[in-house]
C-alpha cells in the first residue's frame, strides 16, 4: 500500500507542478489545485498508514491510528478550497481586465521593448 | 481578566471585522469609526502586552484549556509583544490615512483590513507551527482582496502573480509541516524543540529537508533574493494604505525565520543546531546588494520604496544569520524603524502622486505638488531616516548592526551595507530633486492634504525622531529580547513544565 500511495502522491504533485509552470492562467489554477490534492494526500499519510487501528483509547485495541493528520488535512482542504475558488475568480478577472489569459501580459512586454 | 489579554489581539480585529460584514450598505454603519476605535484599542492592548512582557516571564494562553503540548497555545514573550505592538501602530497610521477617501474606492476595505490584522497578530503570537500556517492563510486571503482594492489592470496582473506564488508557497508549507510532524510527532514549537534534540540519526536527513523547505516558505514571505521578484510590482500597485500595512508582511516572514531557527533549530537542537544560519548569511548579503541595484533602477517612487524594503529585508536577515545577542538586538531596533518608516513612505508617495496630477509617482519632471513645503519636509524626513543618515533612527539601527559584526563578517557586511545605503542616498536624492525642484509651479487649487492623511503621515514618519529620542529604553528592551530569544530552554520550560505542575495559563 505504501508504494501505491507514494506513487499516486508523487504523480499528482509532478502533474500539478508541471501545469503550474504553464503560461496561461487556467492550467496554472488547475496545477495549483492538483498540487494541493497531492499535499493533502501527503499530510494524510504523515501519521503512518494504519488500517483498522483504533483512534480513541480503548482497552482492547492492539494498534492505534493517529487522528491528528485527519484534523490537519481537514483544515488544509477547507483553506485550499477557498483559495481555489478565489484564484478561479481572479483568473476570470485577469481575462476580463487584460483581454488575455497569459500569466505574464505579453503585449505589455513587447510594447516596453519597442519604446 | 489579565490572563485573557493574550487573546485580545486576535479577537478584537476578528469581532470588528465581523461587525462590518453585518450590512453591506456602507452609509448605515460607521465603518470608519469602528475601524479607528478598534485599531486604537488594539494599540492600547498591545502596549500593555509589551509592558507585561518586560518582566521577562514567558506566559501562554491555552485555547480551549487543552494543556500544551496537546492544544493550541498563544505565547507571549518579548519578541511577540514587540511585533504585535509594531503591527498595531502601523495599522493605526494606515487606517487613519485610508479614512481620507481610499477606503471608499472598493467594497468593505475596513472589514478586510481588520481580518488581515487578525492574521498578522495571530502569526506573531501563536506557539504552534500548524496554527502559524492557518494564520498565514488568514492574513494572505485578506491581503489578496486588499491588494486588488479599487481595481485596475496593474493590480489584477500583480495580484494574480502574488496569489499564484503564495498558493505554491502554502503547498510547500504544508509539505514541510507534514515532514516535520511525521518525524517529530508534534507541532507545538516548544515540544518540537525538545524532540529535535533527541532525534534518531536516521531521521536527521528528513527533518533537515523539512526545515529547509520551511526556510523557502518563510523566505518567500520575507522576500529573500531568489524569491523576491513578486514584491516590487505587488507593492507598487497596491493602494497606499494597503502597501503601508504590507510593510509588516515581509517582517512576518523574518519573524518566523527568527522564531523557528532559534527555538526549534537553535542552540539546543543537537546535530541540527544553527544549521540554517550559514546559508542565510550569503542569501541575505546578495539580497542587500541587489536591493541597492534595484533602488537605483526604479522609475517610480513606489517601486523605489519597494526596493528600499528589499534592502531592509537584506539588512534584517544579515542580523538573523549572525545569530548572536548583539546583532539580533540591533536588528530588532532596525525592524521597528524600517517597518514604520517604509509604511510612511508608501503613504507619502501616494500623497505626492495625488497632488502631481498626470505625472503621478513617476520620477520625471512635471507639475509640482500643491503643498511643496509640507510634502517636501516629510520627504526629507523620510529619506534621511530610511537611508540611515544621522541623527534619525535609521542611522542608529545600522550603526548598531555594523558595530555588532565580528572581524570575519565585517569584510563582507560593511562594504555591502554601506554601498546599498549609498545607492539609497543617490536614488532618494535624485527622485527628490526631480519631483520637488525640477517641477513647474503646482496648481494652487489642486487637491490638498486632508487632516486624516496628515495624521497617518505624522504617526508613521514622525515615529523616527521619537525612536531616536527613546533609543535608550528601546535598545534595552531589544537587548533583553535577544537574550530571551537565544535561550530556547527558558521558552520550552515555561510552557511545558508549568503543565507538569498542573498550573495553567
Amino acid at each position: 500500500m505504501e508504494a501505491l500511495f507514494s506513487t499516486v502522491t508523487g504523480f499528482l504533485a509532478a502533474s500539478g507542478l508541471y501545469l503550474a509552470l504553464r503560461g496561461r492562467t487556467f492550467p496554472v489554477v488547475v496545477g495549483l489545485t492538483l498540487l494541493s490534492y497531492a499535499v493533502n494526500l501527503f499530510l494524510f499519510s504523515t501519521g503512518g498508514l494504519t488500517t483498522d487501528g483504533a483512534a480513541v483509547i480503548s482497552d482492547d485495541a492492539a494498534r492505534y491510528a493517529d487522528p491528528l493528520p485527519q484534523a490537519l488535512v481537514l483544515t488544509a482542504i477547507v483553506i485550499g478550497f477557498a483559495m481555489t475558488a478565489f484564484s478561479v475568480i481572479l483568473a476570470m478577472r485577469v481575462r476580463g481586465d487584460l483581454g488575455s489569459d497569459q500569466v505574464n501580459d505579453q503585449r505589455e512586454e513587447s510594447k516596453e521593448e519597442k519604446s | 481578566m489579565m490572563q485573557h489579554l493574550l487573546v485580545l489581539p486576535v479577537l478584537l480585529p476578528l469581532l470588528s471585522g465581523l461587525l462590518m460584514l453585518v450590512k453591506r450598505d456602507a452609509t448605515r454603519l460607521p465603518r470608519r469609526g469602528i475601524a479607528l476605535v478598534s485599531t486604537a484599542l488594539l494599540v492600547v492592548v498591545t502596549v500593555i502586552m509589551v509592558l507585561e512582557s518586560r518582566s521577562g516571564e514567558i506566559s501562554y494562553y491555552a485555547l480551549g484549556d487543552w494543556q500544551p503540548p496537546f492544544g493550541i497555545i498563544l505565547v507571549l514573550d518579548r519578541l511577540s509583544a514587540l511585533m504585535v505592538c509594531l503591527t498595531s501602530i502601523l495599522a493605526l497610521g494606515s487606517v487613519a490615512y485610508a479614512c481620507a477617501g481610499d477606503d471608499r474606492k472598493g467594497s468593505n476595505f475596513h472589514g478586510l483590513f481588520q481580518l488581515q490584522l487578525m492574521g498578522i497578530n495571530g502569526a506573531f503570537l501563536t506557539g504552534d507551527l500548524f496554527n502559524l500556517f492557518v494564520f498565514f492563510e488568514v492574513l494572505l486571503i485578506a491581503s489578496y482582496s486588499l491588494l486588488m482594492h479599487g481595481g485596475g489592470k496593474d493590480r489584477t496582473q500583480a495580484g494574480f502573480h502574488y496569489v499564484a506564488l503564495n498558493l505554491a508557497g502554502s503547498a510547500m508549507f504544508l509539505i514541510a509541516l507534514g515532514v516535520l510532524y511525521g518525524t517529530l510527532g508534534t507541532l507545538n514549537m516548544a515540544d518540537m524543540a525538545q524532540r529535535v534534540a533527541m532525534l534518531d540519526v536516521d531521521r536527521l536527513g528528513l527533518v533537515e529537508a523539512g526545515a529547509f523547505l520551511l526556510l523557502v516558505v518563510f523566505g518567500l514571505k520575507a522576500a529573500i533574493l531568489p524569491l523576491y521578484f513578486w514584491l516590487p510590482r505587488a507593492y507598487a500597485s497596491a493602494p497606499a494604505p494597503v502597501a503601508a500595512l504590507f510593510a509588516i508582511m515581509t517582517k512576518v516572514g523574518i519573524y518566523a525565520i527568527l522564531r523557528v531557527y532559534t527555538l526549534i533549530f537553535g542552540e539546543s537542537a543537537g546535530e541540527l543546531a544553527n544549521f540554517v544560519q550559514p546559508w542565510l548569511w550569503w542569501f541575505a548579503l546578495a539580497t542587500l546588494a541587489l536591493g541597492g541595484v534595484g533602488v537605483l533602477s526604479a522609475r517610480d517612487l513606489r517601486t523605489q520604496v519597494a526596493y528600499l524594503i528589499i534592502i531592509s529585508v537584506g539588512t534584517l536577515l544579515v542580523g538573523v544569520s549572525m545569530n548572536r545577542e548583539a546583532p539580533i538586538a540591533a536588528l530588532l531596533y532596525y525592524m521597528i524603524h524600517t517597518t514604520l518608516v517604509s509604511g510612511g513612505l508608501f503613504l507619502l508617495a501616494d500623497a505626492i502622486s495625488e497632488q502631481r496630477g498626470k505625472a503621478g509617482a513617476r520620477i520625471v519632471p512635471g507639475r509640482g505638488v500643491t503643498q511643496p513645503s509640507l510634502l517636501g519636509f516629510f520627504y526629507f524626513l523620510g529619506a534621511v531616516t530610511v537611508i540611515g543618515l544621522p541623527p534619525l533612527s535609521g542611522a542608529i539601527g545600522k550603526a548598531l548592526l555594523l558595530d555588532s559584526a565580528q572581524p570575519g563578517e565585517q569584510m563582507w557586511l560593511w562594504p555591502l551595507l554601506l554601498l546599498s545605503s549609498l545607492a539609497g542616498i543617490v536614488a532618494m536624492g535624485r527622485s527628490g530633486s526631480t519631483i520637488f525642484w525640477k517641477a513647474k509651479p503646482g496648481d494652487s487649487d489642486g487637491p490638498r492634504l486632508q487632516p486624516a492623511m496628515l495624521a497617518g503621515l505624522i504617526l508613521l514618519l514622525g515615529a523616527s525622531p521619537v525612536l531616536s529620542l527613546l533609543a535608550g529604553p528601546i535598545t534595552e528592551f531589544t537587548d533583553a529580547s535577544a537574550t530571551q530569544l537565544l535561550d530556547p530552554g527558558q521558552y520550552a520550560q515555561s510552557i511545558l513544565l508549568q503543565n507538569a505542575t498542573g498550573d495553567g495559563s
